[in-house]
């Protein structure tokens, strides 16, 4: 095993989207029960460095893992059809349509409820675009394709964070 | 194997032989250390049979014009009468600034603004919140070496979860300077689940409710079998029962329409209050009485009012609670169990707004004074290889949001709140001007969008970036946290390579040299001579060094090619021989040489551990 070697591999798992939640987190304690730098608090500044690395790494490819669009994002970039981010931020049109009237109707929206309920209602949207993800990746191996829609929900969660920063302070009664 | 356990006359060849490891509740009002004895952490009691040592130090003129401390109980019983050279609750200090005291002009002390962390003026000199932490912990340190007649391996320091950077790093630097070994900072909620035992009871999510003198946390732990995982931390750590003794003395004062004036004033209210809650806990009214400047203060308190003053404080933990519920995505109804952790839970108010919020009893059969101390013990134990069965793991999370400046004062996050440590992000950034051969880092920790709202931690300048256009350098900056929850930080140009990092670290006011210092005058009995003992410990981590690789080569000796092995030995044997010539710098040079000379070997044997718990298997079973 080494530091470079893909999550999937690391953790000994297979490289899908849909992956078993339950066996990620078992995987990962697995491994930090073996690497985990307490494990080698009484020996030397070596040990511990190695440690260190490992846990680090074992840690990174858990987080990665554990967040479906990143390891969408991972499983499309291993792949070889990266999703750029940052460079390439064109969407089609009647996406952003639907982008622009979601956060107009959070601009509007002046009470609990007609937040939740547009929160629901994105909730949803995810929910479809993600099981899309799931036939494109596992099925189609389709992930050029896979990308764009990654790409569409990393708008839908920056979204989605904005509405749930609004639920929150509606709950601090703020 | 028996081959490979040769031991040089005059060292251990017993494996078995006991690493003497203690925990350290290092507490806002009162500190404690425990050690695991005969099977069991137990907190280990001063000559006169107290576990507790009052988080107390006074610093006092003799009358030879010698300077002079006493701590705990001795300093406690002076702080009325010598409140200003008599430092209590001191951890509220620690990685503080002073604008960062919101109630200091309530307190009786000299305050010293020093840049990094506040001060306090004595008659025996500035004093920082680390060396006084460190008075603290050395006389801990003496009660665990006298209780043992032994070195000590090790210690574990317990911190509030919700600690951030800089008050992490005062904590360890203070262990430091009382001449601790540091195994790990270990979160007090963390501690307390083990000390309850709770990964043995049931698999499931438990809620730690900890609120101590000054600082309040709340963690959600996910428990199985020897597992650990903190799920989300959050908290006050300038929130406990010290306010509520400011709230009860702040009502006895205006009601009675009397002021506290001088440092006398302000420390007989307080102690006053105190008294008078604490006997609340159990009676239905109380009478508060005390002294003052301007006359007697007289005053009788309800149950009912100091729940009505608590309230407040009572309400800010709960809205704690609810943003750590919402960061897991639970709901109280799931909480499997909830432990009361800090003197501050035996009020009943407190207890029945918890019991109250969740819908189940909290658990409270350890006495939550102690229950703390008792899992940092039974942590220490294991950490210092006492223990070979029945690890636990434990996986603990970053508890505040870690960041840069940006453009605009703004505070552009690095590493979220509740991520697993230890933990590596990297960011690039770039610059903004033709030209521009310098960048000015500006570490922050925080959950604020403006940089003045989050805690500095550290600034540094990146140098010597060749001059490029605005926007064509490339500089990744790097943090690393590890599982202290301490920071580093790197800054690297990718194009030319340039490289700045730091270690970050708050500025006491202290030079290098004046630690140096205090370690040697300050914590050292006055006849043990501080070459002696330097050279003691290196033997002792010489030897550490040495019977770690013999394990190492016992276990996974395979791994070597035989020149690699010859090696190895080589390094070893002189590590060994140094170890009786008495040269101090020969002997760290040799153990340094040791670990250089194992670190492929580490790695290889890290591979393995990870390939065999991959296949399902433990070391045991190949």
């Amino acid at each position: 095993m080494k530091l470079d070697a893909d999550d999937f591999t690391l953790l000994g798992l297979p490289k899908v989207f849909a992956l078993d939640r339950a066996s990620l987190d078992t995987q990962w304690k697995t491994l930090q029960s073996q690497v985990h730098p307490d494990r080698f608090a009484a020996e030397g500044g070596a040990a511990q460095r190695v440690a260190m690395q490992w846990a680090v790494r074992v840690n990174e490819a858990h987080q990665r893992l554990k967040d479906p669009l990143k390891r969408a994002a991972y499983l499309c970039e291993l792949a070889g059809a990266p999703v750029q981010a940052n460079s390439n931020t064109a969407m089609p049109a009647d996406f952003l349509m639907q982008q622009m009237e979601w956060r107009e109707a959070l601009e509007e929206a002046d009470s609990a409820d007609q937040v939740q309920t547009l929160s629901a209602e994105v909730a949803s949207h995810r929910q479809a675009r993600l099981a899309r993800v799931t036939q494109l990746i596992d099925q189609d191996a389709n992930h050029a394709q896979a990308a764009l829609e990654v790409r569409a929900l990393m708008f839908i969660d920056r979204l989605s964070d904005e509405i749930n920063h609004r639920l929150e302070r509606y709950e601090d009664g703020l | 194997m028996a081959l490979l356990q040769i031991s040089e006359p005059g060292q251990s060849p017993d494996p078995h032989q006991r690493r003497v490891a203690v925990g350290i509740d290092l507490g806002t009002t009162h500190s404690l250390v425990a050690a695991v004895r005969n099977g069991v952490s137990e907190c280990l009691p001063d000559e006169q049979g107290r576990v507790i040592l009052p988080s107390a130090v006074r610093y006092l003129l003799d009358a030879q014009g010698k300077t002079r401390r006493t701590i705990g109980f001795e300093a406690l019983a002076a702080q009325a009468e010598d409140p200003q050279n008599t430092i209590v609750s001191v951890k509220r200090f620690m990685g503080r600034r002073l604008a960062d005291l919101v109630d200091a002009s309530k307190l009786p002390y000299q305050f010293e603004d020093q840049p990094g962390m506040v001060a306090v003026n004595t008659v025996a000199g500035v004093k920082s919140p680390v060396e006084v932490s460190a008075e603290i912990l050395a006389t801990l340190r003496q009660r665990a070496e006298d209780t043992f007649n032994d070195d000590l391996f090790g210690a574990v320091i317990t911190v509030p979860a919700y600690f951030d950077d800089a008050q992490r790093q005062a904590t360890k630097d203070a262990a430091q300077m009382a001449g601790l070994n540091v195994l790990r900072l270990l979160n007090e909620p963390t501690a307390a689940a083990i000390a309850y035992g709770l990964d043995n009871r049931s698999e499931g999510l438990y809620a730690i409710y900890d609120l101590g003198g000054g600082t309040f946390d709340i963690s959600l732990l996910q428990l199985s079998r020897g597992v650990f995982e903190v799920v989300a931390t959050g908290g006050d750590s300038a929130l406990g029962g010290d306010d509520i003794d400011h709230a009860l003395a702040e009502a006895a004062l205006s009601g009675a329409q009397m002021q506290a004036v001088t440092p006398q004033d302000k420390r007989a209210v307080l102690v006053a209050a105190r008294a008078v809650k604490e006997k609340l806990s159990t009676d239905g009214n109380a009478h508060l009485s005390c002294k003052l400047s301007g006359g007697m203060l007289s005053s009788t308190i309800t149950r009912e009012r100091l729940q009505e003053l608590s309230k407040p404080l009572i309400d800010r933990t709960l809205v704690a609670v609810k943003r750590v519920l919402r960061d897991a995505k639970i709901k109280p109804d799931e909480v499997k169990g909830i432990v009361m952790v800090g003197g501050s839970t035996r009020m009943p108010a407190v207890r029945e707004a918890v019991g109250g919020f969740f819908g189940q009893t909290p658990l409270t059969d350890l006495n939550p004074d102690e229950v703390v101390a008792l899992g940092a013990g039974i942590q220490a134990n294991q950490l210092a290889g006492n223990n070979d069965k029945g690890e636990h793991l434990l996986l603990d999370v970053l508890p505040l949001s870690l960041g840069l400046e940006t453009m605009g004062g703004l505070a552009e996050r690095i590493i979220p709140r509740n991520t697993p440590i230890p933990c590596a992000l990297a960011q690039d950034f770039t610059t903004f001007k033709d030209g521009q051969t310098a960048l000015a880092v500006h570490v922050v920790q925080g959950e604020r969008e403006q940089v003045e709202h989050c805690r500095s931690l550290a600034r540094f300048e990146l140098r010597g970036i060749p001059p490029m256009a605005a926007g064509a350098a490339r500089i990744r900056v790097t943090f690393q946290v590890d599982a202290d929850g301490l920071l580093s930080v790197t800054a690297r140009e990718q194009h030319s390579g340039v490289e700045a990092s730091v270690v970050v670290k708050p500025s006491y006011g202290l030079s290098d040299d004046q630690v140096a210092n205090m370690l040697r005058e300050g914590f050292t009995t006055a006849e043990a001579d501080m070459k002696d003992r330097s050279l003691r410990e290196a033997r002792v981590e010489a030897e550490r060094m040495l019977e770690a690789t013999r394990t190492a080569l016992a276990a996974d000796g395979d791994l070597l090619s035989a020149g690699q092995r010859t090696e190895i030995d080589a390094l070893m044997s002189n590590v060994g021989q140094r170890c009786d010539w008495g040269d101090l710098d020969a002997l760290e040079a040799a153990t340094k040489a040791l670990a250089h000379g194992t670190e492929h070997f580490a790695a290889e044997r890290m591979n393995r551990g990870i390939r065999q718990a991959l296949a399902g298997r433990t070391i045991d079973q190949v």
